[in-house]
């Protein structure tokens, strides 16, 4: 606690390239920047397998996939390949990292639909996009977002290691405080990096209270 | 009208869910696919709004081999009405009914007018319109499910087991409501249960299969109880056939008598008749019971005296089957015939009873 107290408490702390302010948008750009790439591969891809039930093996393989990547491995590998100078070879293990659990849960979610509440949909005349789009989505809502939480908590914590390979975010604290034997500072690091994290779990928590229907997550307090 | 012509459905694994079902479903009426689980009443259902496409044989709408048709236009022009009702979980009970009307290119503004006027039809409170699926109850859910099908005005309308899943009080009515809907809208509507007792309240015709998807019988329900085809047929029946055969003979033309009725507020000069029971009626022509004359104390008023139990039925309304139900419950074995207000009219007694009973039984032999 002293500890904390004494890194945060340091006006020398707030300023600077090496300061909060300035690492935290490092960080929030390695972590947003691979989330966003992460999304626009997985989301399709995952609702569009619910939907039609092909390539369901890609989902199963990825999710074993994600279990057993090593992202630190990955990381070190990919900088001895391409070099540092760009962030490129911290977005890729990132990304690596953020897909499974995106593309599983908007698989799952949209197969999951009640097979009566599809065939409702195309009995009365939508057409495949309608279904999917117009109701699929929409009741496998709650679980998308839940992808898209734990994949972001995941990232957000993780992209500390970008400070293995010389780049900057909050992983930088951890490392060059533990290096110099500067426990205020790595403890202040970890602890910036954890608050992230639990900011992310909030904006969740906003996001699905404005875009999951009341109907679907059956919120008490509507008439 | 819709066309069976020589319809076989084969699914893929192997099962024929239906063999060469010919039949024609008549436009404005009721049609009830009725059979035991696994027979293929589902599957002959899905195929007129192409869920599922023949292998074999023709569906024709109207003499329009539907499969020319593409799919969600069809579809758009057919109601669709399933067991758990389908309703959209993520939408508000007044956007779910204004769907179809949506889809078709409504104006929201409309769409929305149009499905308060099918709640309001459907017999829902207007208030429920802001609610969503999961706040109603299953007997509401099943309404605005039917008011959903309804939406925008289709000719025909598919029903698969609608009602199966709420408890028997609320199937009763549903059941009610669906007729008096379609005596007003004159759909032409396939119904799928494996109720007998329902086929037979709500189909103008009903359609009997058997496993195998091979249609054993179509006919009016007062002919299929009468003369079931086979053996199957008869046993899918199941008891009493004779007694629910009544249920489809009228009441309106049983003499009536007068003379078998005493107000409560004259004195015991009843008495007097031979007769050996009289309907009791209140002041207000409402009956009472049924009174023994010879039990009548010497002085004192018919008040002074228990009235026995007894039944009424509403002539004109109530079919031959409740005439007798009446009668079975009064000591006397006659049936007390009231109005729609509850007021005695006379008196069916059990030899009139008798006649009509013999009458009837002939009748639905032919
Ligand atoms: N998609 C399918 N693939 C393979 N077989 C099927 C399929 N759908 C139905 N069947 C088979 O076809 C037969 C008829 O099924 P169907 O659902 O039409 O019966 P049903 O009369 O509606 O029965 P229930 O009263 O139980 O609803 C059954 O043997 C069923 O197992
Ligand atoms: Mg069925």
């Amino acid at each position: 606690m002293n500890w904390l107290i004494e890194f945060l408490g340091d006006p020398a702390n707030w300023t600077g390239a090496d300061g909060v302010p300035a690492r935290l948008l490092e960080h929030l750009e390695f972590a947003g920047l691979s989330l966003l790439l992460a999304m626009a591969v997985a989301v399709p891809l995952g609702l569009w397998i619910g939907h039609t039930g092909r390539g369901a093996l890609l989902v199963v393989l990825s999710a074993n996939a994600a279990r057993a990547l090593p992202t630190l491995g990955l990381l070190v590998l990919i900088v001895l390949l391409m070099g540092v100078g760009t962030i490129v070879p911290v977005l890729i293990p990132l990304v690596a990292l953020a897909v499974p659990p995106i593309l599983v849960n908007a698989y799952e979610g949209v197969r999951g639909v009640d097979p009566e509440l599809r065939d409702a949909a195309y009995g009365m005349g939508l057409r495949g996009r309608q279904v999917l789009f117009g109701v699929l989505v929409p009741v496998a809502l709650p679980l998308i977002l839940l992808g898209l939480r734990t994949a972001a908590i995941q990232v957000v914590a993780t992209a500390t290691v970008a400070a293995y390979v010389g780049l900057g975010g909050l992983g930088r604290y951890v490392i060059d405080g533990l290096a110099t034997q500067d426990y205020p500072r790595a403890v202040g690091g970890a602890v910036l990096v954890a608050g992230l994290a639990l900011a992310v779990q909030g904006l969740f928590a906003i996001l699905s209270r404005i875009s999951v229907s009341p109907g679907v997550s059956r919120r008490p307090g509507i008439r | 009208m819709i066309t069976f012509d020589g319809v076989t459905k084969r699914y893929a694994g192997g099962t024929v869910a239906v063999d060469d079902l010919g039949l024609e479903v008549p436009t404005g009426e009721i049609t009830v696919f009725v059979g035991p689980s696994g027979c293929g009443k589902t599957t002959s259902l899905r195929m007129i709004n192409r869920m599922v496409d023949p292998t074999g044989g023709r569906v024709l709408l109207d003499g329009v081999d539907v499969t020319t048709i593409d799919p969600p236009t069809l579809r758009r022009g057919i109601g669709y009405v399933i067991q758990q009702a389908g309703l959209f979980p993520h939408r508000k009970v007044v956007d779910n009914v204004a769907t179809v009307p949506r889809l078709l290119g409504w104006e929201r503004r409309r769409a929305r007018a149009r499905a308060m006027e099918l709640l309001e039809r459907v017999g829902l409170d207007a208030a429920l319109a802001d609610r969503y699926p999961f706040q109603l109850s299953g007997g509401q859910q099943q309404r605005v499910g039917v008011a959903r099908a309804l939406a925008a005005d289709p000719p025909v309308l598919l029903m698969d087991e609608p009602f199966s899943a709420v408890d028997p009080v609320v199937r009763a009515s549903l059941q009610d409501e669906l007729l008096r809907l379609q005596a007003e809208l004159r759909k032409t509507i396939v119904f799928v249960t494996h109720d007998i007792d329902e086929a037979i309240k709500l189909g103008d015709r009903v359609a009997v299969l058997r496993v195998g998807g091979r249609l054993a019988q179509l006919d009016a329900p007062a002919r299929l109880l009468a003369e079931p085809a086979d053996d199957f047929v008869r046993e899918f029946l199941g008891r009493d056939r004779g007694i629910r055969l009544l249920s489809f003979v009228p009441s309106g033309d049983l003499p009536l008598r007068t003379d078998l009725t005493v107000p409560v507020s004259t004195t015991a000069s009843a008495r007097g008749t031979a007769e050996p029971w009289l309907a009791l009626v209140d002041d207000g022509g409402r009956p009472l019971g049924w009174i023994a004359p010879r039990s009548l104390p010497d002085s004192g008023t018919p008040a002074d005296v228990r009235p026995e139990p007894y039944g009424t039925f509403v002539r004109g309304r109530d079919p031959l089957r409740s005439v007798l139900d009446a009668a079975l419950l009064s000591p006397s074995g006659h049936a007390i015939a009231v109005d729609e207000s509850g007021r005695v009219e006379g008196v069916v007694t059990r030899e009139a009873l008798d006649a009509a009973l013999a009458r009837a039984t002939g009748d639905a032999r032919g």
